[in-house]
C-alpha cells in the first residue's frame, strides 16, 4: 500500500486510473489505528482491482481539509479526479469497508 | 467444550480491562472481547489527571495501553469482535461474524459512547467539522475558531485541552453567566484561559455547512432569539448514553438503559456481572470503572469455585453424596462434624462426602433452603433425596436415610 501526502496526492489518487481508496488517519486516532489492520488486509485482496493509499493527517492537516476530511477515520473513494463515496468516523467498519469495496470495483 | 473460558469481558475499557487484570492473574481462564481499540472512553481523553498515581505525565491513551498490557502480561487473551447476541443463561456470546464463545460468567463493560443532540446538520457534518472526540480531532483546528457545546466536566476539560490547536474556543452553555456543571478546578482553568470565551443561556439549533462545517445557529433558551455564527468545528458533549443494546431483555437494564447490579457487580443472572459506565452508579470515571471491572472478577471467580465447584462434584455424581453444609465458624458444628465424618466414612467409597461452608457457600445454602448449621442434604443423580438438620442428626439418621439411596 503506498502513503499519499500533499506532495503526491494529485498524482497517486487524483490522476490515477480506476477506483483508488484513501484511508485518513492520524497518529492519536485511536479508531484509526484499531482499523488500520483491516484496511490492510482488504487492500490485500482487492490489490488487483483498486490502488489503496494510505493519508497521515497529522502532517496533512491543510490537504485533508481540502479534502472536506475534519475528523478520524475516514474511508475516501476516488475515481476520475473525483471523490465518489466516503465512509466518515461513524460508518468505518471492516464490514463497511469490504461492503464499498465490492459495490464500486 | 470448544470456546470456553471461566470468565468472559465484554468491552475493553478501564472497566473490562480491570476485570481482564484481576480474572488473569487469579489464574482463571479470561477472554476480553473489543470491538475497537482497547482503552474505550478514556483512550479519547488526552488529559487524564485524576487517576490516582498519575499526577501528571499520563494520557488517556497511554494509561490504557498500560492497562492493556498489564492484563495481556497475566495472560489475559484479547479479541477483536463486537458482541450482537447473548444468552444469559447459558452464558454465551455471539459475535457479528457469527463465533461463538461459552463462558462460566460473562461481565458485561459496554460503556457508554456520546450523545448526539439530533440538530438539523449534526449527522450529515459528522467528521465534517463535528466531533465528539478532542484528543482525535484536535489537531485538524489548529488555529481554526470552534465551538464546544456543554458545560459539564468533559465539554470543559475537553475545551481547555482544545485551546492548544484552536486559535479561539467557544463554549455553549445553557445556565446564566458564570454559571458551570464541571468541577470548580475545571472551571477556574477555564475561566482564565485567554483563548476561551462563552456564550451562555444558549444551545444549538442547527450546524450549517456545505459538505464542511461553517456556521451554528444559537439559540438564547431565555429568549429564544436565534443567531447564526460562524465556526470552523464543532465539538459536541452532552452526555453519554450506554451501549448496553445487546442486553435488552437479557438482564435487568433500567429505564435509561443502564445495567443494574448490586454491590457484587451481579446483575438479576446468576454468573452474569456489569460494570463501569454502563452499570447504574453515582461516579462514571476511570477508577470507579477499574474498582467495578476488580469486584465483578473476585465476585466471578468466587461464582465458579461455588456453582461449578458444587456442580461437577455433587450433582454430576454417579453415587449418592451426602453435602454437609456447616461453617468451622460455629461452636455446635465444631462440636459435631467428627462424629458425623465417621459415621458418612462408614460406608467407604459407596458414597461421597462433600463438605460446604455455608459462609462462604450462601449462595448454595440458599439455594437449598439450607438455615441451620449443620444440615446434611443427600443428594442422588443430581436430586435432593433427603435431608437432616441439625437436630435429626444422629449416626443412625445417617444410617437409615442412606441405606436405602445405596439400592
Ligand atoms: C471526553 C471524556 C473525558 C474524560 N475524562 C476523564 C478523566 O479525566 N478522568 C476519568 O477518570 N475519567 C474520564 N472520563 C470518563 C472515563 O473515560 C469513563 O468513565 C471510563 O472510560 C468508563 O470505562 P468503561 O470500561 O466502563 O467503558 P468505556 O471506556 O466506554 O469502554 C467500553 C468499551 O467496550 C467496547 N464495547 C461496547 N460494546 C461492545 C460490544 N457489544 N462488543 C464488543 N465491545 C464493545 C467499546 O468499544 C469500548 O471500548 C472521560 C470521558 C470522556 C468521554
Amino acid at each position: 500500500m503506498i502513503e499519499v501526502h500533499k506532495d503526491n496526492f494529485d498524482q497517486e489518487v487524483l490522476q490515477a486510473d480506476g477506483l483508488v481508496v484513501v484511508d485518513f488517519w492520524g497518529p492519536k486516532c485511536e479508531n484509526c489505528l484499531a482499523l488500520m489492520p483491516d484496511f490492510q488486509r482488504i487492500a490485500g485482496l482487492y490489490a488487483d482491482k483498486a490502488k489503496f493509499a494510505k493519508l497521515d493527517t497529522s502532517g496533512n492537516r491543510r490537504l485533508a481539509i481540502a479534502q472536506k476530511v475534519l475528523g478520524l477515520p475516514v474511508i475516501a473513494f476516488y475515481r476520475g479526479g473525483e471523490k465518489i463515496a466516503e465512509l466518515g468516523p461513524s460508518e468505518c467498519s471492516a464490514e463497511s469497508i469490504e461492503a464499498k469495496v465490492k459495490e464500486l470495483i | 467444550m470448544e470456546n470456553l473460558w471461566d470468565i468472559i469481558i465484554v468491552g475493553g475499557g478501564p472497566g473490562g480491562l480491570a476485570a481482564a487484570i484481576y480474572g488473569a492473574r487469579a489464574k482463571l481462564k479470561t477472554l476480553l472481547i473489543e470491538k475497537g481499540k482497547t482503552g474505550g472512553q478514556a483512550a479519547t481523553t488526552w488529559d487524564m489527571e485524576n487517576y490516582p498515581g498519575f499526577a501528571k505525565g499520563t494520557t488517556g491513551p497511554g494509561l490504557m495501553q498500560a492497562f492493556t498490557d498489564h492484563a495481556t502480561s497475566f495472560g489475559a487473551e484479547i479479541v477483536r469482535g463486537e458482541v450482537v447476541d447473548i444468552a444469559a443463561e447459558e452464558k454465551t456470546v455471539t459475535l457479528k461474524d457469527g463465533t461463538k464463545y461459552h463462558g462460566r460468567t460473562l461481565i458485561f463493560a459496554p460503556g457508554a459512547v456520546p450523545r448526539t443532540l439530533g440538530v438539523p446538520g449534526e449527522a450529515a457534518l459528522r467528521g465534517k467539522g463535528v466531533s465528539y472526540c478532542a484528543t482525535c480531532d484536535a489537531d485538524f483546528f489548529t488555529d481554526l475558531d470552534i465551538v464546544v457545546l456543554g458545560n459539564g466536566d468533559a465539554a470543559i476539560e475537553e475545551g481547555n485541552h482544545l485551546t492548544k490547536f484552536a486559535n479561539s474556543v467557544t463554549v455553549i452553555a445553557i445556565h446564566d453567566e458564570g454559571v458551570l456543571d464541571a468541577a470548580p478546578m475545571l472551571q477556574e482553568r477555564a475561566f482564565r484561559n485567554p483563548k476561551i470565551k462563552f456564550i451562555w443561556n444558549s444551545t444549538l439549533q442547527e450546524i450549517r455547512g456545505d459538505g464542511i462545517v461553517e456556521s451554528v445557529v444559537l439559540r438564547n433558551v431565555k429568549t429564544n432569539e436565534l443567531t447564526e455564527m460562524e465556526t470552523n468545528g464543532v465539538f459536541i458533549y452532552v452526555g453519554t448514553i450506554p451501549l448496553t443494546g445487546f442486553l435488552k431483555g437479557k438482564v435487568n437494564l433500567d429505564e435509561r438503559g443502564y445495567i443494574v447490579t448490586n454491590e457484587q457487580m451481579e446483575t438479576n443472572v446468576d454468573g452474569v456481572f456489569g460494570v463501569g459506565d454502563a452499570r447504574v452508579t453515582y461516579l462514571r470515571q476511570v477508577i470507579t470503572a477499574a474498582a467495578d471491572g476488580a469486584v465483578a472478577a473476585v465476585a466471578a471467580e468466587k461464582y465458579i469455585i461455588e456453582e461449578e465447584g458444587f456442580k461437577d462434584s455433587v450433582l454430576a455424581e454417579k453415587r449418592p453424596v451426602a453435602v454437609v453444609f456447616w461453617t468451622p465458624m460455629d461452636s455446635k458444628c465444631l462440636e459435631m462434624m467428627p462424629s458425623i465424618e465417621s459415621a458418612l466414612s462408614g460406608f467407604g467409597n459407596k458414597i461421597k462426602t462433600w463438605k460446604l461452608d455455608t459462609y462462604r457457600n450462601r449462595r448454595v445454602a440458599a439455594r437449598y433452603g439450607v438455615t441451620q448449621n449443620p444440615t446434611i442434604v443427600f443428594f442422588h443423580r443430581g436430586q435432593v433425596a433427603a435431608r437432616l438438620v441439625v437436630t435429626e442428626i444422629t449416626a443412625a439418621a445417617i444410617d437409615d436415610t442412606l441405606t436405602p439411596l445405596l439400592n
